[in-house]
């Protein structure tokens, strides 16, 4: 096994054209399980935690651009006023140890359909940056995960950074798992209410074989919504648009629970996770308008 | 492949490393430092916490080439000499360790707990040692030592 350690970007994508077969590491919270427990032995391991410019974050025409290396810890501390779904689902991931080493990009290469960020990252519109010396292209979170623990990257590309609107409009995350720390999700759901557009976004994760949009969900719920007087919702919108984000998932049994309690908790968590994001935008028109 | 890593203070050189090897492994199998404990090797149960420029972390799931030219500080580095450090003191007084297997990774955790946040809140205390299983003590005589070392900070 080799162990490639670039200096920067540039560097990394020369030695991924040349080695698209090396495995990219970087706070190692997935690669490392997987050579502990002898179920992968690549040819090459790719150190991603040297290259400084990875592990910024910059705001680039309104939108925020957080470099695929920034571990969750920084997320929470730095981004959590304007990233706040992202740092929510942040705060879910594992431990403080795993928080200090994980990163976004590690959830994105990954891509497994329980990753915490991707419910978020669907909800939000976030673009995927992703990278090789032929050149940069911008991936829609929508497009990015093509099945379990697969994505849209080609052999010799990286993943550089993650897009998102740096002013998001009302966004919560919630997750269900035995206890808080720790946790694999049994499933979960991101909401993020995009006011400006009179759109909605809402997605599901370990509830499919990737990380989905909930669509008919989003769409009743746009049209369901009063965005320039808006009321508390009505209990009837709310167990609704439960019922379509519960559609939207195709669960399995497995360890960590049944398709059926999946299913039921994903509308449970949508109603509840509505609630508090329409709570958000009702308190900020009441503000704006007083 | 060889790796120099700052481990305490001390300038230190692993040879014959292999390329997927842990630090945790460097640690305790080329460098003589036993305290980290290896147990679940996949993050879960905190026993490796080590900080790694100053940052705590699972030893287990640190690549041992990751860690070159870094700094790490384990739990063999947190007394000074003869003399433990307060939390390591608060642990032995208030009767948090018991078989003693989870306690180096809850000490280095609870010693960053206090580095960054001196008197911290109960669900604070919690918060910061959710990453550290113990399956003796039930927790609460580890919360008394937190305790117990803030409150003589």
């Amino acid at each position: 096994m080799d162990f490639l350690r670039p200096d920067t970007f540039a560097e990394a994508l020369a030695v991924k054209a040349e080695r698209p077969d090396a495995v990219p590491i970087a706070g190692g919270t997935d690669v490392m399980v997987e050579l502990n427990f002898d179920h992968r032995r690549p040819s090459a391991l790719l150190d991603l935690t040297r290259i400084a410019e990875l592990r910024e974050w910059t705001t680039v025409d309104g939108r925020l651009r957080v470099g695929s290396g920034v571990p969750y810890t920084r997320i929470i501390e730095q981004l959590g006023a304007q990233l706040p779904g992202l740092a929510m689902a942040s705060r879910t991931v594992g431990s403080p140890q795993i928080r200090n080493r994980g990163t976004v990009g590690g959830n994105l290469g990954a891509a497994s359909p329980a990753g915490d960020t991707h419910p978020v990252l669907l909800a939000g519109d976030a673009v995927i940056e992703v990278a090789s010396t032929r050149g940069t292209r911008m991936i829609p979170a929508a497009e990015f995960y093509l099945g379990v623990k697969r994505n849209a990257l080609e052999p010799d590309e990286l993943i550089a950074a993650v897009h998102l609107n740096a002013t998001p409009g009302p966004e919560q995350f919630a997750k269900v798992g035995t206890r808080n720390a720790m946790v694999i999700a049994v499933c979960s759901f991101a909401i993020a209410l995009h006011p400006a557009e009179k759109r909605v976004g809402a997605a599901v994760g370990s509830a499919a074989p990737t990380p989905r949009r909930a669509t008919a969900a989003e769409e009743f719920l746009a049209g369901e919504l009063d965005w320039a007087a808006p009321e508390p919702l009505l209990d009837s919108v709310k167990r609704r648009f439960g019922e379509l984000v519960a559609e939207a998932a195709s669960p399995i049994d497995d360890v960590r629970g049944s398709a059926a309690y999946r299913k039921h908790a994903l509308a449970v968590l949508a109603r509840r996770t509505l609630g508090w994001a329409w709570q958000d935008h009702l308190g900020k028109e009441a503000r704006e308008c007083a | 492949m060889r790796v120099n890593v700052t481990v305490n203070g001390e300038q230190r050189q692993a040879d014959d490393v292999w390329e997927g090897e842990s630090l945790l492994f460097v640690l305790r199998e080329r460098l003589g430092l036993p305290g980290s404990k290896n147990a679940c090797e996949q993050g879960e149960c905190g026993s490796c916490t080590v900080y790694l420029d100053d940052v705590p972390v699972c030893a287990c799931l640190v690549a041992a080439g990751q860690v070159q030219d870094r700094e790490v500080r384990t739990v063999e580095g947190l007394a000074d000499g003869d003399r433990l450090d307060p939390v390591q003191e608060a642990f032995v007084e208030a009767g948090a360790v018991q078989c003693g297997f989870c306690t180096p990774g809850l000490v280095v955790a609870a010693h960053d707990l206090l580095e960054r946040v001196p008197q911290p809140s109960d669900p604070e205390i919690r918060e910061a040692l959710a990453g550290n299983l113990c399956r003796c003590t039930g927790y609460e005589k580890i919360l008394d030592a937190v305790r117990l070392a803030a409150a003589r900070r």
